[in-house]
């Protein structure tokens, strides 16, 4: 996921490079007649308005199926971690889960909001909630990968927020 | 009434005095907080040692002083060319430049002397609960400098709200809706409706924000008097959000109005125009949720309209003032002076940086983006490369008027600035990818040389605006005498 966020970001502002540098380049041949300038401009708006309509729409409709608010529902099977920051450390009342269910993080805050980030062993971020004092956030993530896997801290709570981490260990 | 009917005002010595002073504080606090930003990378690069808690309070005032800084940037650029369609309060104009001055000066004492570090966001409980890394008097002193400040800007935009409403009688009319409904040819100038924009927006945003900081100051001494986190940081983050984003488009105000000057091109209002600013108003203040996308206890329809709002915010940016300024120039006989070359960079860095921005507003993106590195990525784009330089080109503009040419040392404060800001906005989107946490004081040894080489990128930027600032500030003294 986040290398095509990073492909698509660069191609994208790639492309709004080179219209800005070929406007650049047209006015080493100036005209004076701007009025049919604007009417070419103002049709060509037209379109990149509806362009960016139409793609707005497709990333809408394809992005928010799944959200994942709101989860508190236990289906069969899921394995349930409930999990507790403090200034600065995490508290899990499981450290191992399986492969291929559904892992439920039941989140909670004894102090300060905090940030639960699941990393993997490459060190990919791949699942996050804020963990706030006063609620319970639940995170739903199902690994498919085993390995030892790091919960970070991604919300800044204090002076050792960079050390608050901890651990979960995923098995076939 | 058409736009060009009004007769421009001049602006009177005092009001060129203050508005110097807005720009010299502008530059020296700006090339500050970059050393301060400097040292974070050097120290995340492992190249020197300040420790967790310098760290900490370095970053609570490089974030606090970056947001307040570009407002002093922006509302300079919005006074002045409002200032020439009607009569705004001078003395108002120099409170909020004290009142900023005195604010940052408290807050740089709460942080390096008091130990003060909870960062610019002070999410609610965490500045009553340092696990005695500060005092609460440092809390205090820090958020009441934060609130003055506020005040400051607050009482700038109630004064444009004054002299707005005296021209125009209501916002309504200031934002051009009779002619945008068919009611009326009337057409408010550019400036007036930005300005009109700016007002709505921002004073919601910083009600909101001095409501929230007053209550955590008397959390610091009763700790009985409570609020909810989830609401504090609502409150937080929609002044902050909003705050953030009218310094880009005070400062936008100089694209609308110096690029027609110097391209010898008019750039009219017409309803598209009216329009975008009608849009951008209401999604000014309905966008923020935005950042609380990883707040998996918020409404799930919330999540999804901020996403929504985030995609539709960026159109005014790129269909309407992006595409009409790059229609401006098109094969014009634009002169290419330091001041349009900025203009031109401010308006690529805001378009350009909205691009990852959008991406990273989408929630399953965000789930695996938000609080990394490539958040100061897409806002250091559009805020750095965007703003200031949008800002550093009316500086250009203030200090030399239109007939300066480029000078050899001011190209080389361009390239630097430019070569840097891509190096620093490319490092920290890539670190992104990577997953690199912000507000990290260390880092674990994967992500040490992309800090490193964030360093050398802030290093370019900082000696490019050094040396626009000192080349704009020789003038500025001259400049205020000549009116």
């Amino acid at each position: 996921m986040q290398q095509a966020v990073w492909v698509t970001s660069v191609a994208l502002m790639l492309i709004a490079t080179a219209v800005f540098v070929w406007v650049v380049l047209s006015t080493r041949n100036p005209t004076d007649d701007y009025a049919p300038i604007i009417k070419k401009g103002y049709g060509f708006r037209k379109i990149f308005f509806g362009a960016l309509l139409a793609v707005t729409a497709v990333a809408t409709a394809t992005t928010l199926g799944q959200l994942p608010y709101a989860l508190a529902a236990q289906d069969e099977g899921v394995q349930v971690v409930n999990a507790t920051g403090y200034q600065w450390y995490w508290e899990l009342d499981r450290s191992e889960v399986k492969t291929g269910q559904p892992v439920q993080f039941r989140l909670n805050a004894g102090d300060v909001t905090h940030g639960f980030g699941v990393y993997n062993k490459d060190l990919q971020l791949v699942a996050q909630s804020q963990v706030m004092p006063g609620y319970t956030n639940i995170l739903d993530y199902t690994f498919e990968e085993p390995g030892v896997y790091q919960i970070l801290c991604l919300e800044y709570c204090g002076v050792s927020h960079h050390i608050m981490m901890g651990e979960i260990t995923v098995t076939n | 009434m058409a736009e060009h009917d009004y007769q421009y005002l001049e602006h009177t010595p005092a009001a060129r005095k203050v508005l110097t002073g807005y720009l010299a504080v502008f530059g020296v606090v700006l090339l500050l907080m970059m050393t301060f930003g400097l040292l974070m990378r050097l120290n995340q690069g492992t190249l020197i040692g300040l420790g967790a808690d310098r760290f900490y309070q370095t970053l609570t005032v490089h974030g606090t002083g970056m947001v307040g800084v570009t407002g002093m940037g922006g509302a300079a650029i919005m006074w002045y060319f409002l200032g020439r369609h009607m009569r705004l309060s001078v003395p108002v104009l120099a409170f909020n430049l004290v009142a900023f001055i005195v604010g940052a000066a408290m807050i740089l004492y709460a942080a390096f002397i008091g130990g003060f570090a909870a960062g610019w966001t002070f999410l609610w409980p965490l500045p009553a609960k340092s696990m005695g890394q500060w005092e609460i008097g440092a809390a205090a002193l820090h958020m009441s400098g934060l609130l003055l400040i506020g005040v400051g800007f607050l009482l700038l935009h109630l004064d444009t709200g004054r002299a707005i409403i005296g021209k125009y009688g209501n916002l309504a009319r200031a934002l051009g809706w009779p002619h945008l409904f068919g009611f009326s040819d009337e057409k408010p100038p550019k400036v007036v409706v930005a300005s009109t924009m700016a007002l709505i927006s921002n004073t919601l945003g910083l009600v909101s924000g001095a409501t929230v900081l007053a209550i955590s100051i008397v959390n610091l001494y009763v700790p009985s008097f409570t609020i909810d986190p989830l609401l504090a940081k609502n409150m937080i983050y929609f002044f902050g959000h909003v705050f953030i984003n009218i310094t880009i488009y005070m400062a936008i105000i100089a694209v609308y109005e110096l690029l027609p000057i110097y391209t010898g091109r008019e750039w009219k209002v017409n309803r598209v125009f009216l329009a975008s600013w009608t849009v951008a108003t209401v999604l000014m203040v309905a966008v923020y949720p935005h950042h609380l996308l990883m707040d998996l206890n918020m409404p799930a329809w919330v999540a999804a309209g901020a996403q929504i709002a985030s995609y539709i915010s960026g159109m005014p940016i790129l269909v309407v003032t992006g595409y009409g300024a790059l229609m401006l120039l098109y094969r014009s006989k634009v002169r290419w002076t330091t001041t349009t070359a900025l203009l031109l960079l401010g308006v690529f860095g805001w378009a350009s940086g909205s691009l990852p921005a959008i991406l990273d507003a989408t929630i399953s993106v965000n789930k695996v983006m938000h609080n990394t590195l490539w958040v100061p990525g897409h806002f250091h784009t559009y805020l750095l490369l965007g703003q200031v330089s949008l800002v550093f080109a009316f500086m250009a503009h203030f200090s030399h008027g239109t007939e300066w040419a480029k000078g050899t040392l001011n190209r080389m404060g361009v390239g630097l600035f430019l070569l840097g800001g891509l190096g620093l906005t490319h490092g920290f989107l890539f670190s992104g990818q990577s997953s690199v946490p912000r507000r990290y004081a260390e880092y674990l040894p994967e992500w040490v040389g992309q800090a490193q080489f964030g360093a050398l990128a802030a290093a370019l930027v900082i000696s490019g605006a050094l040396i626009l600032f000192v080349n704009f500030l020789s003038r500025m003294p001259r400049q205020c005498k000549t009116v």
